[in-house]
């Protein structure tokens, strides 16, 4: 067995979930600064770096167990970018609490099976191209590392749709569990909530993604991106707009972000299912709730968007190929080399659907629970059913 | 009663009244970032004063910290006539009087020691109207906090060193 091939697939998985993480603290930051500017304000924006004597000052005082004094040292300022990490060392030093009632097991795995679901669809999300594009035939994409391809996937599924939805459905024992757990009131009503909004969720997003499938004619989401491959009109969000409406509107309920963030609410159930929980526990589900955009925004990406591919992006890829190897690069480095711009591409279009996904929660207002199930069983669940029903004529036409 | 708003068609479909919404909110943002490159905040584009850093001046009739004004030859105005102690609803002024000295002919009397406690003042100003002197006024100065309870005490010292911040243009 070549063990080259175990390795690499531990380090993409270790790379891709450190850039996720740290995807995390950015979006945070452009949460809080793009509310700020959306109201007109400036946000968090005085988190300052110390200097290194300031460091040493900040470290001096810790050492002598005295608060520092006024540091008139040398500052940096960050424009706000520390706060997510000022946070994190908040939530890290906070005492850990149990509630004393509390079912203690199922208390403490809630916030990990959130966060691990969370984590795990990343598995079968194409980054970059399976193989290589019309024209670099010569190139090795994927690039290879004794002879074991390194395909931008951490694991290459051919279900890789269904997995995702397997995944996604999992991720709801973490919230109910969570909100059971708690033994309070808030947190168990809130559990319920989100349960039943992403039970009923789910399944319009699922038969929104069938008229993906039948298109593509495929649930190895590689291939359903490698379709997208050409011009504007080859991603899915044009045959597919209807769908794309429906799975994005699911979407934001799955992520119960606003306008569907009804498992929170101060006013009626104080902080929903994570009412009880405090520190790094806390963490975990803000990180998951995080996380769950990255991870939407990817799916959006991939499914509707066209993934990695983008218009002319073959004649980049060539150009930048014929210049690595007129400059007498190694083959290894060119293939590298040329690889970087679908990820490039990809990592673009998350970042814009990421910043959407901010842009709206500043925009609308909630929805009323009701006004919630409504929309997702009188008008999503039968909209995605239409879809079906026309892209399966359009296809067998 | 709840009323249901009457929506069009258009309305109702949501789709468009998303667009027009992040359409609005998309021009506060780019207003946001075009203000704070404008700098000079507050502007219309951004609203934010950095408080601690930028300080807001309050108009002429504020109503803050009390001070004891002086007359042309730099000597307290007040005669100790007591008649801000009378009014003040709160009962947070204290005068101690005792005789002028020789130099100050025209006056009888003045304040040995002129006492207000900040935590009882209601800034309600009747202590300003009632003064015959122009002796005591208020001004701008709303940065009242303090660490301990008696420095919350203003004492004659303090309230004509108000009068010299006053001049100086700082309160």
């Amino acid at each position: 067995m070549n063990w080259w091939w175990v390795l690499i697939v531990v380090v993409k998985a270790v790379v891709v979930f450190t850039a996720v993480i740290s995807a995390v603290p950015i979006l945070v930051w452009f949460e809080r600064r793009g509310a700020g500017w959306i109201q007109n304000r400036r946000g968090p924006n005085l988190i300052d770096v110390p200097g290194p004597f300031g460091m040493i000052a900040i470290g001096l005082s810790i050492l002598k167990k005295s608060p520092p004094g006024r540091l008139e040292l040398r500052r940096y300022r960050s424009a706000g970018l520390i706060q997510p990490i000022a946070d994190a060392i908040k939530f890290a030093l906070k005492e850990d609490i149990i509630p004393n009632r509390a079912s203690r097991l199922y208390y403490i795995i809630a916030p990990m099976i959130l966060i691990t679901t969370a984590l795990l669809v990343y598995a079968v999300i194409p980054l970059g191209p399976t193989e290589p594009p019309a024209g670099l035939e010569g190139v090795a994409i994927p690039p290879q590392i004794h002879g074991v391809p390194v395909s931008f996937i951490v694991a290459p599924l051919n279900i890789g749709v269904l997995y995702i939805l397997a995944i996604s459905g999992l991720g709801i024992y973490g919230i109910v569990l969570a909100g059971w757990a708690s033994n309070s009131k808030y947190s168990l009503l809130g559990g319920l909530r989100a349960g039943a909004q992403l039970i009923s969720y789910e399944i319009p997003m699922a038969l929104a993604i069938v008229g993906v499938v039948l298109m593509s004619g495929t649930v190895d989401l590689s291939e359903v991106v490698a379709k997208q491959s050409g011009l504007f009109h080859h991603w899915y969000i044009v045959p597919q707009f209807i769908g794309f409406l429906v799975f994005t509107a699911a979407m934001f309920a799955e992520t119960n972000r606003l306008p569907f963030d009804l498992p929170e609410g101060e006013s009626e159930i104080v902080a929903g299912y994570h009412t009880e929980y405090g520190s790094m526990k806390f963490m975990l589900f803000y990180f998951a709730e995080y996380i769950a955009i990255v991870t939407s925004s990817m799916l959006l990406v991939t499914l509707y968007l066209g993934g990695w591919t983008f218009p002319g992006i073959g004649h980049v890829m060539r150009i930048v190929a014929v210049a690595l190897t007129a400059f007498h690069f190694p083959a290894m480095l060119v293939s590298w080399g040329v690889s970087l711009a679908p990820l490039v591409v990809f990592a673009a279009k998350v970042t814009v659907i990421m910043a959407i996904f901010v842009w709206v929660r500043w925009t609308l207002p909630r929805f009323r629970y009701d006004q919630l199930m409504r929309l997702g069983w009188k008008v999503l669940l039968p909209l995605a059913l239409i879809n079906i029903m026309i892209t399966a004529a359009w296809l067998v036409k | 009663m709840a009323i249901e708003p009457q929506m069009s068609l258009i309305e109702r479909l949501y789709l468009g009244e998303v667009v027009k919404g992040l359409i609005v909110t998309g021009r506060h943002f780019l207003r946001a970032i075009r203000g704070m490159i404008r700098g000079r905040a507050p502007n219309e584009d951004m609203w934010t004063l950095q408080y601690p850093l930028v300080k807001r001046r309050p108009i002429e009739p504020y109503r803050g910290a009390h001070r004891l004004n002086k007359d042309e030859n730099g000597h307290i105005k007040c005669v100790a006539c007591f008649m801000c102690q009378t009014v003040c609803p709160t009962q947070c002024i204290t005068i101690e009087a005792e005789e002028e000295g020789p130099d100050y002919a025209d006056k009888e009397k003045r304040p040995k020691s002129f006492d207000i406690n900040m935590l009882r003042c209601i800034f309600c100003g009747f202590c300003v109207e009632a003064c015959p002197e122009d002796a005591i006024s208020m001004t701008t100065d709303y940065e009242l906090a303090n660490y301990t309870r008696s420095d919350h005490f203003y004492d004659k010292d303090r309230l004509l060193a108000n009068y010299d911040r006053y001049k100086k243009g700082e309160i």
